[in-house]
């Protein structure tokens, strides 16, 4: 469904991506690990279309159509959803209407009806179960006084509702606690389907416990350096990541 | 990005900007003592309203402009304006008699003129140009002893009020502005609420100018006997013309012992073009006063339009224990300029005023919130609580803010509190990555931004400023 080819990007003028190449296909979990400033977040960034950064070379496909061309709101709507690592705090604006308005967008984009109240306020109480979210939280302003294990369940309850076909989780488990950890994973393994693919951003092994990702990539430098299976990510926790910046950079 | 994206939302069209082929009765432009008998004669006034009048334009001549506002007001001629235009059948007996072309009009506008039309439940006077031309529910209301009707029949029918109420808020001397209404006001709203009535439905008047080179100097006044209570809505809109035109109103609200006045507006004339070219001079003096005790004034506001906007809506707390609210959303957006905010002067014990205002700066508008509160040294114990936000969208427009206070006793406590905010990237990214558009997202972010003003607004005016906003910031992010 995604095809990412020799991506180059840079933010104010420093290269970030330097040619990372990534398929993903349908039903597949992929992680993505590295040391700080690899460029793991941009990667995020650069798939959601955020304007502070510039793609200078490479093509990268959704299901065939060229996503950089896209804006931002058309990816959402195509289905790519972005799990933010510092979600932002909208004052005034309650989730229920935020949450409403973006479904109907995504739905007018696929040509259908607008939700009913009704339903929408169905599927909103059935999705916060999902994440074991507190019912009013959903009342109150959008991520707005929100603490940080909030914030991110908030997240994977807008997944949820928004059902994409890719979800990119940007280091969703920073800052979490370890209930808060268990609680985010289990609301992402329950939405795993064959139909959608999930990409994992994060430092630790620990979140992979929890979800069992099918690939691991090693991003190193603006380029994945390293593929391998859910071992890999065991071996980096043990030996850190100095062995393949050796290995990189004694090529 | 915001650059683009700021140029997008804010390039909205004015929606009410169409003029209507309406049979005038105007007067020849200028001013002077003859106009302004004239304007009283075509009102088959009493003497003693010419006389009212008279003494106000001899004030007026020794005035001189105000400029101490932060507004660019260009040099206007009041020897150019017409004083008096009246779409020509007037005053109609029912629906059947209006001219068919004003109807029209205000159908256009969506205001309901016709009572089984008015499913929403609220009493209309419409007023265009000059002269009032309907009110609707006038008799039902009439039933309970509510008065609700033109303010030139209230002169006609209910002198004995007029002439108790009329300026005692604010007199034919207060400002520039307030004195040449007194000379030349045309028509406008009077309500009286007797003793103990609590008004069933919300009572609104509708303001529309129509004709060309005329100014539009209406007079609302609203007097809340003791114990009662009404809420009352102003609307208004304007053709798009080149020119610019004046609009000097005044609105005097009485409220007497426990009596309690919300006072909405949503202020909707035309701005002017996007070069800032036309649009309206609003230049209105808006006073209420709570007189006996344990009163309450709130004043809610919400000014999108208008080319300069010069408006102070303000309480005097008279009696004792009493209470008023000042909630504002002021936008400006291309050549806009709002110089707008509240007075609140603390005389009885133990008053208590709260000032909300939101301004909302786009394009290369200015937006200036002005306020005064003024505790005097009798009135012990009084509160007030002032909080002044601005939001900024793009680097262009400019906001600020002029807050006096004159405290003259120990036992107040006054508060103020100001923000200034920029419209963030990052929340119009974050609403992008959820499927909501730019323009879109910037609606949502301003509308929640202004929300505590908005949720003072009656439900069904509540909708239509939220829209109001959506569309005059149309195209200022880009």
């Amino acid at each position: 469904m995604l095809e990412i080819k020799n991506l180059h990007a840079n933010i104010n003028g420093k290269e970030i991506l330097k040619g990372l190449d990534l398929v993903v296909r349908p039903g597949e979990i992929h992680a993505i690990m590295g040391p700080n400033g690899a460029g793991k977040s941009t990667l995020a960034s650069v798939l959601s279309g955020n304007q502070a950064f510039e793609v200078t070379k490479g093509d990268v496909t959704f299901y065939g159509k060229n996503l950089l061309e896209m804006l931002p709101e058309d990816r959402s709507r195509e289905g790519i959803f972005l799990s933010f690592q510092y979600p932002v705090e909208i004052p005034g604006v309650s989730m229920v209407n935020f949450m409403r308005t973006a479904l109907n967008e995504h739905r007018k984009y696929n040509k259908l009806e607008p939700m009913s109240a009704t339903d929408f306020l169905r599927t909103m109480r059935e999705k916060k179960e999902l994440v074991e979210m507190d019912s009013n939280l959903a009342n109150r302003s959008v991520n707005e006084g929100f603490s940080g294990g909030e914030k991110k369940k908030n997240e994977i309850f807008q997944m949820a509702m928004l059902d994409p076909r890719l979800a990119i989780l940007d280091e969703t488990d920073s800052g979490l606690d370890i209930d808060a950890l268990r609680i985010v994973a289990n609301g992402v393994n329950k939405l795993k389907r064959t139909d959608n693919a999930t990409i994992l951003i994060t430092h630790y092994q620990r979140l992979l416990d929890y979800i069992v990702p099918d690939f691991v990539h090693v991003l190193y430098d603006g380029r994945i350096v390293k593929t391998g299976g859910k071992e890999l990510a065991l071996e980096l926790e043990d030996k850190g990541y100095d062995w393949i910046k050796k290995e990189v950079d004694g090529e | 990005m915001s650059e683009a994206i700021l140029d997008q939302v804010t390039q909205g069209e004015y929606k009410y900007g169409f003029s209507s082929d309406i049979e005038t009765d105007i007067i020849p432009i200028g001013l002077s003592e003859e106009v302004v008998r004239l304007i009283s004669a075509k009102k088959n006034e009493p003497e003693w309203m010419l006389e009212f009048r008279l003494k106000a334009y001899r004030h007026w001549i020794t005035m001189e402009m105000p400029t101490w506002a932060h507004l660019n007001i260009p040099e206007i001629d009041y020897q150019s304006i017409a004083y008096y235009a009246a779409p020509r059948k007037n005053a109609p007996k029912s629906l059947d008699e209006v001219d068919p072309e004003l109807l029209k009009t205000f159908e256009k506008l969506g205001i309901p003129l016709h009572e089984r039309m008015a499913l929403s439940g609220i009493a209309v006077d419409a007023v265009m140009d000059s002269i009032s031309v309907k009110t609707t529910f006038k008799e039902s209301l009439n039933e309970m002893g509510i008065i609700f009707c033109s303010f030139s029949d209230a002169v006609e029918h209910h002198p004995d009020l007029v002439q108790k109420y009329m300026a005692s808020v604010v007199p034919y001397t207060d400002n520039f502005y307030a004195t040449l209404n007194s000379a030349v006001f045309s028509d406008g709203s009077f309500v009286y609420i007797p003793k103990g009535v609590r008004c069933p439905m919300e009572l609104s008047t509708y303001f529309r100018i129509n004709a060309m080179n005329t100014g539009q100097f209406e007079r609302t006044l609203i007097i809340a006997d003791d114990d009662s209570y009404v809420s009352y809505l102003e609307g208004c809109t304007a053709p798009m013309r080149d020119e610019n035109q004046l609009h000097a109103a005044i609105v005097e609200i009485v409220a007497l012992k426990n009596a309690q006045v919300k006072y909405s507006t949503v202020q909707n004339w035309y701005p002017g073009d996007k070069n800032g070219k036309g649009g309206i001079f609003n230049f209105v003096t808006k006073r209420g006063i709570c007189k006996g005790e344990n009163s309450k004034i709130s004043w809610t506001q919400v000014e999108t339009g208008s080319a300069i906007t010069w408006k102070y809506p303000s309480c005097i707390l008279l009696g004792d224990n009493s209470s008023a609210e000042f909630y504002s959303v002021a936008v400006t957006n291309h050549h806009q300029q709002a110089d707008t905010g509240t007075k609140m002067q603390h005389i009885g014990k133990n008053t208590r005023s709260h000032i909300l205002s939101k301004g909302i700066s786009a394009g290369q508008g200015q937006n200036s919130y002005r306020g005064l509160v003024k505790v005097n040294k009798n009135a012990e114990n009084s509160r007030n609580y002032s909080q002044c936000d601005s939001l900024l969208l793009g680097d262009k427009c400019g906001a600020h803010t002029f807050p006096y206070m004159e405290v003259n006793n120990d036992s107040s406590v006054v508060e103020h509190e100001a923000t200034t905010s920029k419209i963030n990237e990052d929340q119009i990214f974050y609403c992008n990555q959820r499927g909501i558009s730019t323009e879109d997202a910037v609606g949502l972010i301003v509308n929640g931004y202004a929300k505590e003003v908005l949720n003072q607004l009656p439900m069904e005016f509540a909708v239509e400023a939220q829209k109001l906003l959506q569309i005059t910031l149309e195209g200022s992010v880009g």
